[in-house]
C-alpha cells in the first residue's frame, strides 16, 4: 500500500492521486447547496433536509415533545430556507442548522405551556427519574430516562453530553448561569446513571 | 456520598482546576463508592455520545416544499410567478455579464496560477478504485444548476412560439445562458486540473450560485410574461 501523505497518495516518482476524506467532500458539498439554496435552488435545500433531518428531528423529539415532534421539524426547516441568506458558511451548514433548531425549540419552550412540574425543576422528579427501574427494558432505554428528566436538566443534558456544546453556549442559550448548566449535567447525569447499571 | 460527590462530573469533563483535580485523585484511590460513582458517569456520557438519530416516521419534506413554494419535485415556475419581479432584461443582462466576468477572470486566474506553477496543485492520476473525486461535489450541483436552465429554456421557447417574448431578449438570455456554461465549464475544467486549490472549490460554488441566482430570475421574469 503506497503512503498517503496529507491526503495526497503517492504510487511512483511524480505520481500523485488525491485520496479526499469523505467528510471533507460532504462538507464541501453542503457547501454548495446551501449557496444553491440561498439563491432559490430547492432540490439543493431538500438534499440538505435529507441529510440533516434526522438529526433535528431526534433533537426536538427529546428536547421537546414527539407529538410535536413532526410540525416543529418543519417549522424549523422553514426558517432554516428563510434565513439561508444569513448562512455565511463560517461554520459547518449542520452545526448553523442545529443552532437555529435549538433556538426554535426553546422558542417554543417559552411559548407552550409545558409540564408546570418539569418546568420548575422539583428535585423529587430527579429523585423519580433515577428510582424508576421496573423493567429491563427500561434500563437500557436510556431515551426514556432522558425523557423522564426535568426540563432544565434535561436540556443541558441533551445540549452538552449529546450535541456537544459547552457549558458557556448553553448558558446563553438557555439564560442561566455556567455554573447552573454545570450543577444541571451532573443532576441529570446522576439521575441517568442507575438505568444503565 | 460526600462531598466530593458533586464535583464528579467536572473532573469527567476535565473542567476542575489543578488542584482540585489532584486533591480528587487522591480521594478517589482511596474511596471505592466516588470510583464506581465516577465510572457511571462515564457510561452515562459514553451512552449519551451513542445515542442514534431516527428520522421522523413519515416523509416531512411535502409539507416543507409546499410551505417555502416549491413543488417536491422541482422549483416550479409557478411558485416563481408568485415573486415580485425586480429585474428588467437590460439589468438581468447586466448580471449576466458580471457573472460571465467573473467566472472566466476567476478560472482564468487561477490556470494561470497553476501554469506559473503557484498555488497549491498535485500531478492527478486516474485513482484506484474507491477514491473519491475531488469534483464530485461541483458535478452535482452542476446538474442540479443545469436541471433550472432546463426549465428556463423550456419557458422561453414558450414564450418565443405564444410570441409574448421578443427574438431579440430570447436570443440574447440564449446567449447569456451559453456564456455562463462556457464560465462554468472553464471553473470546472480549472478544477479538474488543480483539484486542491480552496480558492477554486469557492469559486464554482460562487460561480455556481451566481448562475443559478441569475436563471432564478430570468425564470421570474419569462413567467411573468409568459
Amino acid at each position: 500500500m503506497p503512503p498517503i501523505q496529507g491526503g495526497v497518495q503517492t504510487s511512483g516518482p511524480g505520481v500523485a492521486t488525491l485520496v479526499r476524506d469523505p467528510a471533507t467532500t460532504a462538507a464541501d458539498a453542503e457547501a454548495a447547496d446551501a449557496a444553491l439554496a440561498a439563491s432559490g435552488d430547492g432540490r439543493a435545500f431538500e438534499r440538505l433536509y435529507r441529510v440533516h433531518v434526522a438529526r433535528i428531528h431526534s433533537l426536538v423529539r427529546r428536547m421537546l415533545d414527539a407529538d410535536e415532534a413532526d410540525d416543529l421539524t418543519q417549522d424549523i426547516f422553514v426558517r432554516a430556507w428563510d434565513k439561508l441568506n444569513t448562512f455565511r458558511g463560517e461554520a459547518a451548514f449542520g452545526t448553523w442548522l442545529h443552532r437555529l433548531a435549538v433556538n426554535v425549540i426553546l422558542a417554543r419552550r417559552k411559548r407552550v405551556a409545558v409540564d408546570r412540574r418539569r418546568r420548575h425543576d422539583d428535585p423529587a422528579v430527579l429523585e423519580e427519574a433515577s428510582g424508576r427501574r421496573e423493567t429491563p427494558e427500561m434500563t437500557v432505554d436510556v431515551e426514556a430516562a432522558i425523557g423522564r428528566l426535568p426540563d432544565g436538566a434535561r436540556q443541558v443534558f441533551l445540549l452538552h453530553d449529546v450535541a456537544g456544546y459547552r457549558h458557556e453556549e448553553i448558558a446563553e442559550l438557555l439564560g442561566v448561569a455556567p455554573g447552573t448548566s454545570k450543577s444541571q449535567l451532573h443532576h441529570a447525569r446522576m439521575a441517568l446513571r442507575r438505568h444503565l447499571q | 456520598m460526600d462531598i466530593w460527590t458533586d464535583r464528579l462530573s467536572e473532573y469527567l469533563d476535565g473542567t476542575l482546576a489543578g488542584g482540585e483535580r489532584a486533591a480528587l485523585d487522591a480521594h478517589l484511590a482511596g474511596c471505592a463508592a466516588c470510583a464506581a460513582t465516577l465510572e457511571e458517569l462515564r457510561q452515562v456520557v459514553a451512552r449519551a455520545r451513542g445515542l442514534e438519530d431516527q428520522p421522523p416516521a413519515a416523509d416531512l419534506w411535502p409539507g416543507i416544499a409546499e410551505r417555502i413554494g416549491v413543488s417536491a419535485e422541482v422549483v416550479s415556475l409557478a411558485a416563481r410567478r408568485a415573486r415580485r419581479v425586480a429585474f428588467s432584461i437590460p439589468q438581468l443582462i447586466a448580471a449576466g455579464l458580471a457573472l460571465i466576468v467573473l467566472g472566466s477572470g476567476g478560472a482564468w486566474l487561477a490556470l494561470q496560477q497553476r501554469a506559473r506553477g503557484e498555488g497549491r496543485s498535485v500531478d492527478l492520476r486516474p485513482g484506484p478504485a474507491g477514491a473519491i473525486t475531488l469534483v464530485s461535489w461541483a458535478d452535482s450541483a452542476i446538474v442540479s444548476s443545469n436541471a433550472d436552465v432546463l426549465v428556463l429554456r423550456a419557458a422561453l421557447d414558450e414564450g418565443r412560439r405564444s410570441g409574448r417574448i421578443d427574438s431579440t431578449t430570447v436570443r440574447v438570455l440564449e446567449q447569456s445562458l451559453a456564456t455562463i456554461d462556457s464560465a462554468v465549464a472553464q471553473a470546472r475544467r480549472a478544477l479538474q486540473a488543480d483539484p486542491n486549490s480552496v480558492y477554486l472549490h469557492q469559486h464554482i460554488a460562487q460561480t455556481l450560485r451566481r448562475k443559478s441566482e441569475f436563471v432564478r430570475r430570468a425564470s421570474t421574469l419569462v413567467s411573468a410574461r409568459t
